[in-house]
């Protein structure tokens, strides 16, 4: 499978943030290497898993649960949401 | 941008086909008049979803293929192979249908005309359609940023866009370079390769010219057309990516 | 009120008997690709299948002694949390009582690892009994590896992240512990005909 990108689920981030993360800067927590989620890598399985695009560590999990998403950002040491 | 502006609830609209294009043989332009469209940048997308009579959905992301000044909202769509969304809105979809989306969505992948420098804009197949968004915004509000497009396509009938890309390469802001990887039209002396090095450094700004650097494609021509660019002195920060130009066929 | 697209269908049939699809579920003609990572390309003689964690002794199979085990054609029908089902899909592999068969433990529970990192959990009850299969053959070919090959554990009276692609052994233990999705908010045991999609369903 290859991986699309966190550009093409701007609408589910924005869904879920409220506003434009796609250009919002963050961390990763395995390599340290600096990324925008617009830039990781997305894969769509049960829910989508946002991967770091230097080490394709785990960096962000959503769930859609009906009209309630949950977000799984433990693999973020930040992000910077865009204000 | 005002706070309130920013927290506007995404919410699905229905857009009415008014026009449908045939770009090639696989690909449709069409456009939706959106009541109550807010408006855009280049490079942005909208998510499309459809329903079935019993309630199946199915939805997909796009590049928005229309510059922000353009009446109606363009999408361009490529059908592919095993696709679900994509044969239905190049086969099926016709003049007067209704067709729910949302957005517009991304702020990564955009350009405005600003910052400052020239463009360079490295497209692979469908990767040219936020460019088209992007280089339409550019001549609508007559911007004098410079910019450098290479296109590449496998032949000459996989090219989008193919006369209003000519009328755009005879501005004298907008170079356009042309490299055809598989089959060449009658009698053409340029670009008959996969992008390299050599093509980028010939035809895209130079890394002194600090250009703020776009590359929309498929996932392998993204990742080496990157490569060479860090590898020619490009400042990674200045090069921003895009998989699939959007089109977000999954699985 | 969400306005219908005229016509549109999608990778799907219409025909199927109703009794055979769980609620809330759709029948795909299509086979989806879905995956949370990357897919590996693990050399098969690199490639073993392991019985480790709460045994009296682990057990390990390479490829070969693996291939070498008594295999069995399985056709049944899969069901995706995502609402795909798709039916009479036909493998080929091992039943996980021919793997358990020589194994000592006392253990409840199993935790499924992968190459990938991905994990998976399940009752060691809902393996045995003629219920799940470490399979390499689909539809007559080999497993293709956007599917899981070179092996897949298949588990269809589960939902479908269950049944772990690219599976590289059991670890065995006498308490749960949940899975990739089963962590981020999946149910952990993941019935379809109960519905249990998310945890608390």
């Amino acid at each position: 499978m290859t991986a699309l990108d966190g550009n093409a689920i701007a609408g589910m981030l924005q869904t879920a943030f409220g506003q434009d993360m796609t250009a919002a800067p963050g961390t990763c927590a395995g390599c340290g290497a600096a990324s925008r989620l617009g830039q990781a890598r997305v894969y769509r399985g049960a829910g989508t898993v946002l991967r770091c695009p230097n080490c394709e560590g785990v960096l962000m999990v959503i769930i859609e649960n009906g009209g309630v998403m949950g977000i799984d950002a433990q693999g973020l040491t930040d992000l910077h949401v865009p204000w | 941008m005002a706070r309130a502006a920013l927290l506007r609830r995404l919410t699905w609209q229905t857009g009415t086909i008014v026009k449908i294009v045939t770009e090639t043989a696989r690909t449709r332009t069409i456009a939706l008049q959106v009541p109550e469209w807010r408006g855009h940048r280049g490079g942005q997308h909208v998510d499309i979803r459809l329903t079935a009579d019993d309630g199946y959905q199915a939805q997909r992301s796009y590049s928005i293929a229309s510059a922000p000044s353009d009446a109606q909202v363009e999408i361009t769509v490529e059908r592919l192979h095993d696709g679900e969304v994509s044969p239905y809105l190049v086969d099926q979809l016709r003049l007067g249908d209704e067709l729910e989306l949302r957005g517009p969505v991304g702020g990564y992948f955009v350009w405005q005309d600003s910052p400052g420098g020239p463009l360079l804009l490295i497209a692979g197949g469908s990767g040219i359609v936020p460019f088209r968004s992007m280089l339409r915004h550019h001549r609508s509000i007559h911007s004098t940023v410079p910019v450098q497009l290479l296109y590449s396509v496998r032949t000459p009938e996989d090219l989008f866009y193919r006369e209003e890309l000519m009328r755009m390469a005879t501005s004298d802001e907008i170079d356009i370079s042309l490299t055809f990887t598989r089959t060449q039209p009658p009698g053409w002396n340029g670009y008959d390769r996969r992008i390299d090095r050599e093509m980028l450094v010939e035809s895209g700004w130079s890394p002194g010219a600090d250009p703020l650097v776009y590359v929309c494609g498929p996932t392998a021509f993204v990742e080496t057309a990157a490569e060479l660019l860090v590898g020619i002195g490009h400042d990674p920060r200045r090069i921003r990516t895009e998989r699939f130009g959007g089109i977000g066929e999954n699985p | 009120m969400t306005p219908t697209s005229r016509g549109f269908l999608g990778s799907r049939r219409t025909d199927a008997d109703p009794s055979r699809i769980p609620p809330g579920q759709y029948v795909t003609t299509a086979f989806p690709v879905l995956s949370a990572g990357p897919t590996p390309h693990t050399p098969l003689d690199r490639w073993t299948f392991s019985i480790r964690g709460a045994v009296a002794e682990p057990i390990s199979w390479t490829w070969d002694e693996f291939r070498a085990l008594p295999s069995e054609n399985i056709t049944t029908d899969i069901h995706c949390v995502t609402k795909w089902s798709k039916l009479d899909t036909e493998w080929m592999g091992v039943s996980l009582d021919t793997l358990l068969a020589g194994v000592q433990s006392s253990a409840g529970h199993a935790l499924v690892f992968c190459d990938g990192g991905y994990t998976t959990n399940l009752p060691i009850a809902d393996l045995t009994g003629g219920k799940a299969w470490i399979t390499y053959g689909f539809g007559g070919a080999s497993l293709d590896s956007q599917h899981g090959g070179p092996a897949r554990l298949l588990v269809p009276h589960l939902y479908f992240w269950k049944s772990a692609k690219w599976v590289r052994g059991l670890d065995l233990r006498d308490e749960d512990q949940p899975g990739f999705w089963e962590r981020y908010g999946y149910h952990n045991y993941g019935d379809p005909w109960q519905e249990q999609r998310y945890s608390g369903d």
